[in-house]
């Protein structure tokens, strides 16, 4: 018998397709029968940040070539809608009365091709009364110019209002011996999936709408697309095809997603909107934009106490899911990996004149381990001890049972120190510091810094398990459904493992089905680092059921008793044990079901709760103290997802985080002017990182696995980057401590790591 | 990121792109390899209502040993200037600032004389010409003629072209054994300079000039004049952005800009390439 498949290499699956003929995005629905003659809908949006709309006039834009139908909200009869997370916030899907940010759409125009629509946009004419635009959060806070009056202040949520105190202030720290404060800012960032978003829709003949979505959770677009159409959920169905990215930001609907069924009805033609990158820069939600103050106290031998903490998180123009991840993922987070006796949190979420924020890579947990992460560097500096030793007298000791924080983050299992060990280890985090200190006493121009970070974070918070159906054909292929929606992790290859483990089919006769809401009706989507530990576990589950509902098909053609049936799982085949030259196959067994319902099983299938992965990761920067430069020349992650599936999707998850998070880090933020003008929105002004500005990454291996699933595994698609954020902002502002610098803000671009050298002298 | 409509004509031969542009006036603009041009296109900052495709003119692909300096043809590659053994013998710097064009695809694609008659002060290859005292050769309707590269950049993306002149060639002196350095500060290894310095040194006798700071590529002339009345290069750099008036912008404020030139242009200096 051979071994098992899990926890090997095994290369992806759908990578063939991808890097030949590539994969087929909504763009690529060229033969798609519903589509045929589809028109092209293209977006005209506001150019100012702030202002009441006088006159929008489409007359010129509607007289132009290809030009099809122009609507304004008005034309549409659009009506206000409210927020999902503050009620007294609402807006229409088009601006019609008001414009709260550059990029909102507020027009539509209809083409027979894309570049038509795009010219047609640029003549529609809008008069607007100019308001005060605010890009700051702590300005849009003090103000009386409101984005949404009926909210009564730009204050759109705040932890107060779940009867959670605010923070008491200095007092807190009365018993402290050292107490240390600092103001980040947690900057905002642009998720820049490659496929920006497109859609497609259509209406059958059935009145049925029909939507291909570029999504990363298709069963949660039918609500919405239906309230905005006005018809019942049951007649819309969302079709996802290949997706090239989201990171967060593709979870939930648009409203240029939503239109796109309103228009199809009104022309009587089908309808694809893919925007451009341009529009993507600003329409895309964006991501973090937290700007934190935090207090922390302890005693001089480095045992930390006390850290108050208020994260102020900039919603950006709409109520969207931006505004709830301070309050719900950063808080709970907030004490990290550290034993703080004594934490307090408040969030306040504020709207301001920009791109609304939504969940990108981390949501939220990033923000908190950044933050705590900063402060116990800053401590460290202050009382004079090395900050790799001061995380250590605070972390909290290995657990193996659940663990509750003060701040109330209730984690599963963890082993910290261990994490950091390894890390420390296998950077030769010594040895670094001996370069560092050769370099300082050689006052050399290009100084080293070394950053620490340890993290823990909540993954598969959303959901409390997945769905999953599997089923057998009559040639012994099978299919997979899945409620995860794959948009480059590589599920195909994941869940082919576990499927073959149960059953024995092979993976290449393994077809997985996913974000096709008629076919998988229920599912949370891909999202928050829950596939593998939520659907991963369904289908491991679900399949494992199947092949034993497979061995009593197998005893009634054997006519042998079903507890002496085994499946071979090497040869796919069902015998009595100890006579395997008599067997059934997979295939003749799915030929005998057929009468009946053929062989296939589906479930639901919980988990315990959410899982928290952890880990250390350690930086290594030069930074040339005559230009402020910093290159990333060294990085080291260990990060424990629990059990691992295949290492090499871990790695490559790992990877893309660390990614990420250097760019957080160094150089990427999404900039506005002062009126609330967008400067940065096309991938050469804003920093987009690239493979050049990476060093490879080490990646050190540590499994704990969780008890709150079948598997043991723990997500691993966020980790890499709630991880090297604050190990690398850490390192940078090291590499240049011993001139007087105690904090960069991110990005810490060269201007800025020079100017804190300027002022430090 | 579309661009705005516009017609499309493609010429075979230098005289046809001239007429060609002739018979449009403003409204064309010539395409060689597209790099500069498209980008501005897409983001809809240049509406010209016609192209002239020059990329086909391939008798305008060369690289030549003329005696005293390289003869390089409007429309050779990026790649091919970086690779050229004659360029790499004869004058290092402009390989070495070819290779920090944009990125590999940049490069096979991107044009030496669609650069420099782009005249983009953030370019790498206009100011590293300026810094070698090239040559332009540009032919329009009534004849050949040359115009010195420090007479050629006159304002934002402003060349001394007439609007149906079409540059042919770029002459650069050879920099017989002369030491050498480019440097090129920025954020990602694709980006624009933030502050690029083009910098050879022989004795006394040196060019430095400066990418990024300002409308225009700036010779650092003052810097010069201080290396050949004897000053070091730590003095002489302090002169760096004598003739600079550069901007602040998304990545850098203008004192800081003024403090890089100052440091590159001591490392341009300082360096021992030969």
């Amino acid at each position: 018998m051979g071994g098992s498949i899990l926890g090997n290499r095994v290369l992806r699956k759908e990578d063939p397709k991808f890097l030949t003929t590539g994969g087929k995005y909504v763009d690529d629905l060229l033969d798609e029968p519903l589509l045929v003659n589809a028109v092209h809908v293209t977006y005209a949006r506001s150019s100012v940040a702030h202002g009441n709309i006088l006159s929008i006039d489409t007359s010129e834009a509607a007289a132009m070539p290809g030009v099809i139908a122009v609507f304004t909200g008005a034309d549409l009869g659009l009506q206000p809608m409210p927020s999902a997370f503050n009620p007294a916030a609402t807006r229409t899907l088009l601006a019609m009365d008001k414009v709260r940010y550059v990029g909102e759409p507020l027009a539509i125009i209809v083409s027979e091709t894309r570049e038509q629509g795009e010219d047609a946009s640029e003549a529609i004419i809008v008069d607007y009364d100019v308001l005060e635009a605010f890009v700051d959060v702590e300005q849009a806070m003090a103000s009386s110019t409101l984005l949404y009056d009926a909210c009564g202040s730009n204050v759109v949520f705040d932890t107060t209002a779940l009867g959670i105190p605010e923070n008491t202030g200095d007092d807190f720290f009365a018993d402290c011996e050292v107490v240390v404060k600092g103001r980040f800012v947690n900057q905002r960032v642009a998720p820049c999936p490659l496929e920006v978003r497109g859609a497609a829709a259509a209406w059958g003949t059935d009145g049925r709408l029909t939507q291909w979505l570029s999504t990363q959770h298709a069963q949660g677009a039918p609500g919405p697309i239906a309230a905005a159409n006005g018809v019942d959920v049951s007649d819309v169905r969302v079709k996802t095809p290949d997706v090239g990215g989201g990171f967060g930001a593709k979870i939930g609907t648009y409203p240029e997603d939503l239109l796109l069924g309103v228009v199809a009805k009104r022309i009587g033609r089908p309808v694809r909107w893919r925007e451009t990158r341009s529009e993507s820069m600003v329409g895309l939600g964006h991501g973090r934009a937290q700007l934190q103050y935090i207090t922390i106290g302890g005693s001089r031998d480095g045992k930390v106490s006390h850290y108050q903490f208020h994260a102020i998180q900039d919603s950006g123009a709409w109520v969207d899911m931006g505004t709830i991840l301070a309050p719900f993922m950063t808080r709970p987070m907030s004490s990290g990996v550290y034993a703080i006796p004594n934490i307090e949190c408040r969030t306040t979420s504020v709207v301001t004149n920009t791109t609304p924020t939504v969940a990108y890579r981390g949501a939220g947990r990033p923000e908190a381990t950044a933050a705590i992460e900063r402060a116990m560097d800053m401590f460290a500096a202050e009382i004079g001890k090395d900050a790799a030793e001061v995380r250590r007298i605070n972390l909290i000791p290995k657990f193996m049972e659940p663990h509750t924080t003060a701040i109330g983050g209730t984690y599963d299992v963890g082993n910290y120190e261990e994490s950091l060990n390894r890390a420390l280890a296998a950077s030769d985090y010594v040895g670094w510091r001996k370069k560092q200190a050769e370099r300082r006493a050689n006052n050399d121009p290009k100084q080293l810094g070394i950053g620490v970070s340890v993290y823990v974070e909540i993954t598969g918070g959303v959901g409390t398990g997945e769905a999953a159906k599997v089923e057998v054909l009559d040639d012994g292929s099978a299919r997979v459904y899945t409620g995860t929606s794959p948009h480059g992790q590589g599920h195909d290859t994941s869940w082919s493992m576990l499927a073959s483990e149960q059953t024995g089919i092979p993976m290449d006769k393994i077809e997985l089905i996913w974000g096709d809401t008629d076919l998988v009706p229920v599912g949370s989507g891909t999202m928050g680092s829950r596939s593998l530990q939520q659907g991963g576990n369904a289908v491991y589950s679900v399949a494992g059921t199947l092949a034993e509902k497979a061995k009593a098909v197998a005893a009634r053609l054997l006519e042998a008793n079903e507890a002496d049936i085994v499946l071979d799982k090497d040869q796919g085949i069902f015998h009595v044990a100890g006579t395997p030259a008599v067997s059934k196959t997979w295939a003749e067994l799915a030929v005998a079901e057929k009468a009946t319902g053929g062989l296939v099983h589906s479930d639901v299938i919980g988990v315990v709760g959410p899982t928290f992965p952890f880990g250390a990761h350690v930086g290594i920067v030069e930074v040339d103290t005559e230009t402020g430069k910093v290159r990333h020349i060294a990085h080291y992650a260990c990060d424990d997802a629990g059990t691992v599936l295949n290492p090499m999707l871990l790695e490559g998850q790992i990877h893309g985080g660390v990614a990420q998070g250097a760019a957080q880090a160094l150089m990427e933020e999404v900039r506005y002017d002062e009126d609330g003008n967008p400067i940065t929105s096309n991938l050469a002004d804003y920093a987009f990182i690239s493979a050049a500005e990476m060093p490879s990454v080490h990646v050190i291996h540590m499994e704990t696995p969780t008890p709150n699933n079948l598997i043991g595994a723990k997500g691993i698609g966020e980790s890499g980057t709630i991880g090297s954020t604050p190990a690398l902002q850490s390192a940078v502002i090291d590499a240049v401590s011993h001139l007087g610098v105690r904090h960069i803000d991110m990005p810490t671009s060269a201007e800025r790591v020079w100017s804190a050298i300027q002022q430090a002298r | 990121m579309i661009p705005a409509p516009f017609d499309y004509k493609r010429a075979s031969s230098a005289e046809e792109a001239i007429a060609l542009v002739g018979e449009y006036g403003d409204e064309a603009k010539f395409l060689a390899g597209g790099h500069s041009l498209l980008p501005l296109m897409k983001l809809r900052l240049a509406q010209p209502a016609v192209l002239v495709d020059i990329a086909r003119i391939t008798d305008l692909s060369y690289i030549r040993d003329a005696g005293d300096h390289i003869a390089i043809g409007a429309l050779t590659r990026h790649m091919d200037v970086e690779k050229s053994p004659i360029v790499l013998q004869h004058v290092p710097l402009l390989a070495n600032a070819a290779s920090h064009v944009g990125d590999p695809q940049v490069r096979h694609r991107g044009t030496i004389g669609g650069s420099i008659a782009h005249a983009d002060s953030a370019s790498d290859l206009p100011a590293t010409t300026l810094a070698l005292g090239a040559t332009y050769v540009v032919q329009g309707p009534n004849g050949v003629r040359e115009i010195p590269a420090n007479e050629f950049y006159v304002g934002f993306l402003e060349s001394a072209l007439a609007s149906d002149e079409m540059l042919t060639e770029i002459r650069v002196p050879k920099m017989n054994g002369a030491t050498w350095g480019f440097q090129k500060f920025n954020r990602r290894a694709q980006d624009w300079a933030i502050v690029g310095v083009a910098a050879w040194k022989r004795g006394n006798e040196s060019g430095v000039a400066l990418v990024n700071m300002g409308s225009v590529p700036v010779l650092a002339t003052s810097v010069a004049q201080a290396i050949a009345s004897g000053a070091s290069i730590s003095e002489a750099a302090e002169l760096a952005a004598a003739e600079a008036e550069p901007q602040s912008d998304l990545n850098a404020s203008a004192e800081y800009r003024v403090h890089l030139a100052k440091v590159l242009v001591r490392r341009a200096l300082e360096s021992t390439n030969a």
